[in-house]
């Protein structure tokens, strides 16, 4: 066998030992995206019902609340990135790195001071290569995430904050993820958290849209120090069951085109190899010609 | 008229049905609700949700960190953890 004839072939032994991979991974992903869209619409009714209960409170009471209230002037902002803890997602974490890039130099411009907050290993290991500052971070978990870390990153930013600035607290707190918009669209998401603005951003409190006048219990400050914290953190879990699912589909997206592109390579090598392998026939046969007219011409 | 109620926890709905009375336990007691009750948003403690349904069976759930919302006879109990401690026969 030819050099060039092995060559090929061995390359498309790897291509197709690749494609094996990917096509695998593909699927897993794909089972993976219906169980985080699944999780999605589970928690549905929970943040529909603290987010109506939100927009009842904010309605129907004039109460200043620390959470809600603008400060007068933004000294420090924190950034909260949602990234995933693996890789081979195509540009799922690019993408949201870069819009928190963005927002970073955005805030900067406006003379504040950033500091982040990163949840998965990717973003935490792109923070590491460039030697910048990393508040605090949260890793695992990001392919299915639970609600206790939602409730310890809401309890870490909401007490971050409450401090005031002087003492090293933030007066804002914007969250960065992707959003699951399709199996094929996922698109980087910025959302400022704290304050609140619960009027805007968030779903519509259903078809009744007159919110009856609520009886709080044990009062209104009270149910309100209990429910924003609350809302928060049903906030920072949404954004952490859209991102996982986006993070699946991306992952499905890109494991599909390395199954194609394994496909192309496959069938490019074919046609090289047989090339090669009918050339060797042809030159072998002319050989077989050549010397055989030598040995007639002789006799 | 009945009473519609769901037990809704961060990750999932726990339970959802009709039923005729909810016993719940908020930071200053014991709270009742029955057809026809007032609009309330309250705050409960850790403890034991009493739902009675119509046939009269009881379903209980166990809310923590959580709050109750009642409005036109729906009612919505929402907490960060909420499990079903026992279910009655005729109960889903």
């Amino acid at each position: 066998m030819g050099a060039q004839l092995r060559v090929y072939r061995q390359k498309i032994r790897s291509a197709q030992t690749t494609k094996k991979i990917t096509k695998a991974m593909e699927l897993i992903a794909a089972s993976r995206i219906q169980k985080a869209q699944q999780r999605v619409a589970a928690s549905g009714p929970y943040s529909r019902a603290v987010t109506r209960a939100v927009s009842a409170l904010a309605s129907y009471s004039n109460v200043d609340h620390a959470l809600t209230t603008e400060p007068e002037k933004v000294e420090r902002a924190a950034i909260l990135i949602f990234s995933s803890d693996r890789g081979l997602a195509g540009a799922f974490n690019a993408n949201v790195l870069k819009e928190a890039g963005e927002l970073a130099a955005r805030l900067h411009s406006e003379g504040k001071e950033v500091v982040h907050y990163l949840v998965g290993r990717k973003a935490i290991a792109y923070f590491n290569f460039r030697k910048r500052p990393i508040e605090k971070y949260w890793v695992g978990g990001t392919d299915n995430p639970e609600v206790e870390t939602a409730h310890e990153i809401g309890d870490t930013l909401v007490t971050r904050f409450l401090q005031p600035a002087s003492e090293g607290g933030v007066d804002e707190i914007h969250i960065v993820y992707n959003r699951f918009v399709s199996m094929l669209t996922q698109t980087p998401e910025v959302v400022r958290l704290l304050p609140l603005e619960v009027v805007e951003g968030v779903e519509e409190p259903g078809d009744r849209t007159v919110l009856p006048l609520y009886e709080f219990e044990p009062d209104v400050d009270d149910v309100l120090d209990a429910l924003l914290p609350v809302y928060i953190e049903s906030r920072i879990f949404n954004a952490m069951l859209q991102s996982a699912a986006s993070k699946h589909a991306a992952t499905q997206k890109a494991m599909k085109s390395a199954s194609d592109n394994a496909d192309k390579l496959i069938k490019d090598y074919t046609r090289l190899a047989n090339n090669a392998r009918q050339s060797e026939i042809t030159q072998q046969i002319s050989e077989i010609v050549g010397g055989a007219d030598a040995l007639a011409s002789v006799k | 008229m009945p009473l519609t109620v769901s037990v809704v926890s961060a990750d999932h709905e726990v339970w959802s049905g009709e039923a005729k009375q909810l016993v719940a336990k908020t930071m200053i007691g014991e709270i009742g609700i029955l057809s026809g009750h007032e609009p309330v948003l309250a705050i409960l403690d850790v403890g034991e949700v009493r739902i009675t349904l119509e046939d009269g069976n009881v379903v209980k759930a166990r809310a923590e960190d959580g709050f109750l919302s009642v409005e036109h006879d729906i009612v919505t109990v929402v907490a960060r953890n909420a499990e079903l401690v026992h279910t009655d026969t005729a109960a889903r």
